[in-house]
């Protein structure tokens, strides 16, 4: 039997972006909430709550993008020109709403300026992920080893809905985070938030299912023929679950069954669109294999991989674990 | 006029050069910060706490800069270099893939208990915290470098049926000849950036007369640095130059000016104006065999000029020969400081000689230009290629509209100058301020604030 190195590799990505998604979704939800938080006692906190935590977050982006290039070059060479303008808008999203980090406790004249680029950095960095999503999962053509589109190619009615319900779905990462780190009249409105966030996530979601099968034949293929279509019942219902879930933690006292739920209903969600891409990694274009890097790259970046990504996450659990449980209102880290 | 090349050549030239500042600054300032942090647990002297607090804030805000300005480089490969990524990707992705998992991770993992944790983890673990993103910015160097340096002086792969540079080596393809020299300079660079950053704010303290000891430790500290690390940078960056003499021939006949072979010693070009059209630098003030004694060490030995070198296969010629000689200069000038200072602390006048004071404020920000120049020389240097001898830049960029690439340039000069342009004012408002003095505009503690209570700040936004 021989291993499958670009199988392992495309697990591995898989994870890192998932990593990403659920990581760096909670502290950009924390963003875009910003507005519907217009106090600045309230935003003083909700910031402090991911302050020490939004770096390695969106080191996972890096990960991904990183790794995206060592180990399937030419997915990377293809997938980023055909995604160029959404992409540059998440980076310019995410400069904005990274310094603000810093520069909003450097000044008291310009804070609204800062919290400004904060909210509207968070959003525009989901809203182009969103995009970029749903450009993806409707495919991207290859010619000749590059991107054979146009630069406007993403932008349809259908990426439009995944970069809406991107924002909605990281809404509801940061209203639960919310809930489970904040007290008082905080977190009561989180929880308000967090229950319209996820009833929109859950119909979005449903909308997002419903319609991509119909994108591709492919993705119909998959999700309605056997046996695959296994999935297209255990996955739902898996949603469900993770939805009552989160409902019944928003009323009880247990203040991180929300933020759990709501990261089940993120792994299902991807877990979903695995089921679709597999064995594409630029849909419908190329394949995992055809799209890999020579093995010589895989086996050197692999065997540093096996080793790190465990001391990684290890170091990372204690970072969270240092700035656990609820936050002090009147404890600042600046 | 503009084509996607340039256009994407513009764009990385722009995004690098406000990236490479802040890494120069926090791998140097994060060294400084261990050992600030250090001298605190040794000797118990509050001072270096106060000083490391001071200098922290001032961390966290150009760290901040570094990571959201690198995020724009790992993408950048991909949106405007697409050909590049695809054919390089197997040997540069890998490396890239080490920087991440051995140093963004470490760095970012232990920056929040660094910055947030002392009180948190006790003083101990948050020492190892400070260690550790200091290391991580090291390796993150080493990484990066190996990328770049692999660039340069390319070795230990062979090419696939798909075009595609496939690793042969790694052991070979991480020390490629250029590495060491490039790894050793960068990192001293990085030092003795930081050291007279340190230097300039802690003059400028002792200018305005404030806080004696702590102006007077920060100064003397960085004295120190510059005293020591400047004579080695050049040591090593002569050593550097004569491997780039080796590996890249062109670059050094286009950074000495050498339009012509000189078969009996070549002279040092001091200053002059290169004329890539007439092949001849103007109103040059030269050396006679200088610059044969430097690169081969005899005055007699030949020295090939860019006439032995098809015209488009030579970097442009002026921008190199320019940085090249602001980047000596500024090493020279920080080694008349370094030793202005030993000469001041021998007579005991270190703390008091103002026109020392004045000059390390005036070379405090020096460093970054060097750095750049430094880069520029290099990397344009490199020209006309990407991969040196073996892939062109002409040929290494994305099948991208140039209209796209124009609109993202135009936003991201906007955005840099707006929002790193900020930050620099923020920093320099911080340095201004004297170590364990509030925040400027800010009299009180941001958060803890007498004013604002929970009480009151909820005042009014019930749901």
């Amino acid at each position: 039997m021989t291993i499958d190195l670009p199988f392992i590799w495309a697990a591995i990505i898989a994870f890192a972006v998932l990593a990403y998604v659920v990581l760096d979704g909670f502290d950009l939800g924390v963003g875009i909430l910003f507005p519907f938080f217009p106090e600045k006692h309230d935003r003083d906190v909700m910031m402090n709550s991911v302050s020490p935590v939004w770096d390695g977050n969106e080191t996972w982006l890096v990960l991904g993008g990183g790794g995206l290039m060592a180990v399937f070059p030419l997915a990377y060479a293809t997938i980023l020109p055909a995604l160029y303008m959404p992409l540059i808008a998440m980076l310019l999203g995410l400069i904005f709403r990274g310094v603000a980090f810093e520069y909003r406790w450097r000044t008291r004249r310009a804070e609204f300026l800062w919290d400004g680029a904060f909210a509207g950095g968070s959003m525009v960095a989901t809203f182009a992920q969103g995009i970029a999503l749903g450009a993806l999962v409707q495919g991207i053509p290859v010619e000749n080893r590059t991107y054979a589109g146009g630069w406007w190619d993403w932008l349809t009615p259908f990426s439009i809905a995944t970069g809406v319900a991107l924002l909605v779905g990281y809404a509801l990462l940061g209203s639960t985070w919310l809930v489970m780190k904040t007290t008082g009249d905080l977190a009561a409105r989180a929880r308000v938030h967090a229950l319209r966030a996820a009833i929109g996530t859950l119909v979005a979601m449903g909308v997002f299912s419903l319609w991509t099968p119909f994108l591709e034949p492919a993705y119909l293929n998959r999700w309605f023929g056997w046996p695959t279509a296994i999935f297209s019942v255990i996955v739902p219902l898996l949603v469900l679950g993770c939805f009552l879930l989160l409902l019944r933690g928003l009323r009880s006292e247990h203040d991180s069954q929300p933020f759990l739920a709501a990261l089940g209903l993120f792994i299902l969600g991807f877990a979903g669109i695995g089921i679709s891409f597999y064995p594409y990694i630029v849909p419908t274009s190329l394949t995992i294999w055809e799209a890999a890097a020579p093995e010589e790259s895989l086996v050197f970046l692999l065997v540093g991989t096996i080793v790190l990504v465990p001391i990684i996450l290890t170091y990372t659990a204690y970072a969270y674990w240092v700035f656990r449980g609820k936050m002090d209102p009147e404890e600042g880290y600046h | 006029m503009f084509d996607t090349a340039l256009l994407a050549r513009l764009q990385f030239a722009f995004t690098v050069s406000f990236h490479i500042i802040f890494p120069a600054f926090s791998i140097g300032l994060a060294s400084y910060l261990a050992v600030l942090n250090g001298l605190w647990l040794w000797k118990k002297d509050e001072v270096y706490l106060e000083l490391f607090n001071f200098w922290k804030t001032i961390f966290a805000l150009a760290f901040g800069m570094g990571v959201v300005s690198g995020i724009v480089m790992t993408y950048q490969f991909g949106t405007n270099w697409a050909v590049f990524s695809d054919k390089t990707g197997p040997i540069i992705g890998p490396l890239m893939g080490y920087e991440v998992l051995t140093a963004f991770f470490l760095e970012a993992g232990f920056l929040g208990i660094m910055l947030f944790g002392l009180n948190r983890v006790g003083p101990g673990l948050h020492f190892l915290a400070t260690c550790m993103v200091a290391l991580g910015t090291l390796i993150s160097a080493t990484w990066i470098l190996a990328a770049n340096s692999w660039m340069q002086t390319p070795v230990g792969f062979a090419m696939n049926g798909a075009g595609q540079f496939v690793p042969t080596d790694w052991w070979t393809i991480i020390f490629s000849p250029s590495f060491p020299y490039r790894l050793v300079h960068m990192v001293l660079a990085a030092y003795l950036t930081t050291a007279f950053v340190v230097g300039g704010v802690g003059a400028w303290h002792l200018l305005e007369n404030t806080a004696y000891r702590r102006s007077y430790t920060m100064f003397s500290m960085a004295m120190w640095m510059a005293a020591i690390v400047a004579p080695i940078q050049i040591f090593a960056g002569d050593l550097h130059g004569l491997n780039t003499l080796e590996h890249q021939p062109t670059k050094i006949m286009a950074m000495e000016g050498h339009f012509q072979s000189h078969p009996n010693g070549a002279p040092l070009i001091l200053v002059g104006i290169p004329n890539e059209a007439e092949k001849r630098v103007d109103y040059a003030i030269e050396i006679p065999k200088l610059s044969s004694l430097i690169l081969k060490h005899s005055l007699d030995a030949p020295l090939d000029g860019l006439d032995t070198v098809p015209d488009e296969l030579e970097p442009p010629v002026a921008v190199i020969f320019w940085s090249f000689r602001v980047m000596v200069a500024i090493g020279f000038a920080l080694l008349g400081i370094g030793g202005w200072s030993l000469w001041c602390r021998w007579r005991g006048t270190l703390a008091s000689n103002r026109w020392l004071h004045r000059a390390a404020v005036l070379m405090g920000p020096a460093g970054f230009v060097a750095v750049l120049c430094g880069w520029v020389t290099t990397e344009v240097g490199r020209q006309p290629y990407t991969v040196y001898g073996q892939l062109l830049t002409a040929q290494s960029h994305s099948p991208v509209d140039a209209p796209a690439v124009a609109t993202s340039l135009t936003a991201f000069v906007i955005v840099y100058f707006l929002v790193f342009g900020a930050g620099t004012f923020y920093i320099l408002r911080l340095m201004a301020r004297l170590p364990r003095d509030p925040m400027p505009e800010l009299e009180e503690g941001p958060i803890r604030s007498a004013g604002i209570t929970p009480a009151q700040s909820h005042k009014g936004s019930a749901p």
